[in-house]
């Protein structure tokens, strides 16, 4: 008999959080097939988010590592679950009268986004480039069905379809990157390619040539995920035509995701290529202004909040460009942040949409301060954190970033991405002339606010403001979650 | 070099020799063109239709339920063969894995993927 259990180390406390969320999405398919379990199938998804949630508690703080290396659990991962999972639970409580509405309640919505959280969380969960590219399947798969997953809309399928397609090409480049880095580095566990690499950098033959573009095909595959431009085409017609809670989860999840993976590699593991922080610099730059001019001309809210998702990533890559303790905690911080005020901002346009034949144009959100006073008002907030103003999260995560790269003697890069946040604060100011000041032409349909997203805006705007005022537990737990990495 | 230049040669000369037999062919075939020529050839029969038609997308969701077991046999095969030194736990993570793929067929079969109407 051969003691298999210790010698791969297989340790199930390393993985709790993402067996819960697994059974949580297969007592969910299982019992969609009766008629009568169906009405709790909301609270099954939410309780198994909530319990993922305290077992990553569970893990903060034990570093370890097993099932052959090929799980690696941190505090650095820890944190990016619990992101996941914010994200996850308010996308929950956004779809569910959206759903309802639309005709599109159907129990697979929970499941699917279940498992791709879960797949999140293996992505965050590991230091293995192979288990990385397990987790991202297993994220990507189920977001390409809950982007189609108005069957009956064109846009929609057409947005399942794209997304499908993109994601797949982005697939074939990252899988072939992989097959380079473990041609030359001999290994796919991050730790051990890096050791490799100090003598695989130096060694001008071919070997050096692989692992290089073996690099470049792994950031272009993970850019695709985060919707770095120039990869970010899919992103304005993907945004758009999938289901609004589902977009909610799109703009922040997969980014969030995208990035620790991006961390780990790029930021942790190959800290000394100055090649790098070239392609970073220029990823940043080009992120940031594409995604804001773009944005400038949008007559779309969603469409205008998806390129403003791509130039908030251009952001976070700007404190990847930078490196280092501080800029890497106020990336986090910057995620964490982001995830609030995103999932609020789309939060609003999804009470919008349930209103029949609104397609979330500027001009429908005209006499929505007389209407919904509440509703404006907290759309506001949202759309000045978004800009950057205080008191919101949105301005210190900029101001951390940006403090990040003057310190580090980054500061044309530090110029241009304030230059960059003047520049976004006229789309997002027109949201809220639009909703204020425009003059009303006929009559506004009013519309419904259910207890579900009444909580979901709670949780959002609660999280805008509180990490405004109080930043500081956030930063010590983002600086905690880095503490100790290579 | 050398070994180089006659790859070179040889290319170039294969080349040549298939350019010089259209070049032939083209001078001294009849030159008859008429509709039939183009149709697919299809046994001598007239072609019933094009090659490019649409199949039926239910052929892909079988096609999706078949690599379920596909993979199932995949990891079956090594269990079965280590069995022996693997002992009890190894049963008991198999039994999970097999009930997983098992749920999700169930689940097919009840959505009533497997009918075909």
């Amino acid at each position: 008999m051969v003691d298999y259990v210790s010698a791969l180390s297989i340790d199930f406390n390393l993985i709790w959080p993402e067996i819960a969320l697994l059974i949580g999405a297969s007592v969910i398919l299982l019992g969609s097939i009766s008629k009568s379990f169906r009405p709790v199938i909301p609270a099954v998804a939410l309780i198994s988010c909530i319990v993922a949630m305290l077992l990553a508690s569970q893990q903060w703080g034990h570093q370890g590592s097993g099932f052959a290396d090929m799980v690696t659990c941190d505090n650095f991962g820890v944190m990016f679950k619990q992101i996941f999972l914010i994200a996850s639970i308010v996308t929950l409580f956004l779809g569910f009268r959206y759903l309802k509405v639309k005709g599109l309640n159907r129990p697979e919505y929970y499941a699917l986004i279940l498992f791709s959280t879960a797949g999140m969380m293996v992505m965050a969960n590991t230091a293995d480039l192979v288990v990385m590219f397990l987790g991202l399947e297993i994220m990507s798969l189920p977001l390409y069905v809950l982007a189609g997953f108005n069957r009956r809309s064109l846009e929609s399928s057409e947005a399942g379809i794209k997304y499908f397609l993109m994601g797949a090409f982005a697939t074939a480049f990252l899988l072939m990157g992989i097959a380079f880095i473990y041609g030359a580095a001999e290994t796919t566990n991050l730790r051990r390619i890096v050791t490799n690499f100090s003598y695989i950098a130096y060694d001008y033959n071919s070997t050096a040539i692989y692992f290089y573009s073996g690099i470049a095909l792994t950031l272009i595959g993970f850019g695709f995920k985060i919707a770095a431009v120039p990869f970010h085409s899919w992103v304005p017609d993907v945004y758009q035509g999938a289901p609004t809670p589902v977009t909610a989860f799109f703009s922040v999840a997969p980014k969030a995701a995208g990035f620790a993976v991006m961390l780990r590699i790029f930021v942790f593991g190959l800290s000394g290529v100055e090649l790098l922080t070239t392609a970073f610099w220029v990823l940043a730059v080009l992120t940031m202004s594409v995604g804001n001019i773009l944005a400038l001309r949008q007559d779309n809210v969603k469409r205008m909040l998806a390129y403003s998702s791509i130039s908030h990533a251009g952001y976070i890559l700007v404190a990847m460009t930078v490196g280092g303790a501080d800029a890497v905690s106020s990336a986090i911080f910057y995620l964490v942040a982001y995830t609030m005020f995103n999932l609020g901002a789309f939060a609003v346009v999804t009470v919008m949409e349930t209103r029949s034949g609104c397609r979330s144009e500027f001009s429908e959100l005209t006499g929505l301060s007389k209407v919904h006073p509440y509703l404006a008002a907290i759309l506001a907030l949202f759309m000045f954190a978004l800009s950057g103003f205080p008191p919101t999260a949105g301005f210190l995560g900029k101001f951390y970033i940006f403090s990040a790269a003057v310190h580090k003697g980054f500061i044309w890069l530090a110029v241009i991405g304030v230059m960059n946040s003047f520049v976004s604060v006229y789309y997002y100011l027109r949201v809220i002339k639009t909703a204020y000041f425009d003059e009303v032409k006929g009559k506004v349909t009013p519309v419904v606010l259910s207890p579900t997203v009444i909580i979901a805006l709670i949780i959002t705007a609660l999280g805008t403001l509180g990490l405004g005022f109080f930043p500081q537990q956030l930063l010590e737990f983002s600086q905690a979650a880095i503490f100790g990495m290579p | 070099m050398s070994e180089y230049l006659s790859v070179l040669i040889f290319a170039v000369t294969g080349a040549a020799i298939v350019l010089f037999t259209f070049f032939i062919s083209k001078l001294i075939r009849p030159h008859n063109p008429y509709p039939e020529k183009g149709v697919t050839y299809e046994c001598a029969e007239d072609a019933i239709g094009d090659s490019w038609i649409r199949f039926n997308p239910r052929f892909y969701i079988f096609a999706l339920i078949f690599v379920i077991f596909d993979v199932e046999v995949i990891f079956l095969f090594p269990w079965a063969v280590a069995f022996g030194e693997l002992g009890l736990f190894a049963l008991v993570e198999m039994v999970i894995f097999i009930l997983i793929l098992f749920f999700g067929l169930f689940y097919a079969w009840k959505k009533g993927v497997l009918k075909w109407v």
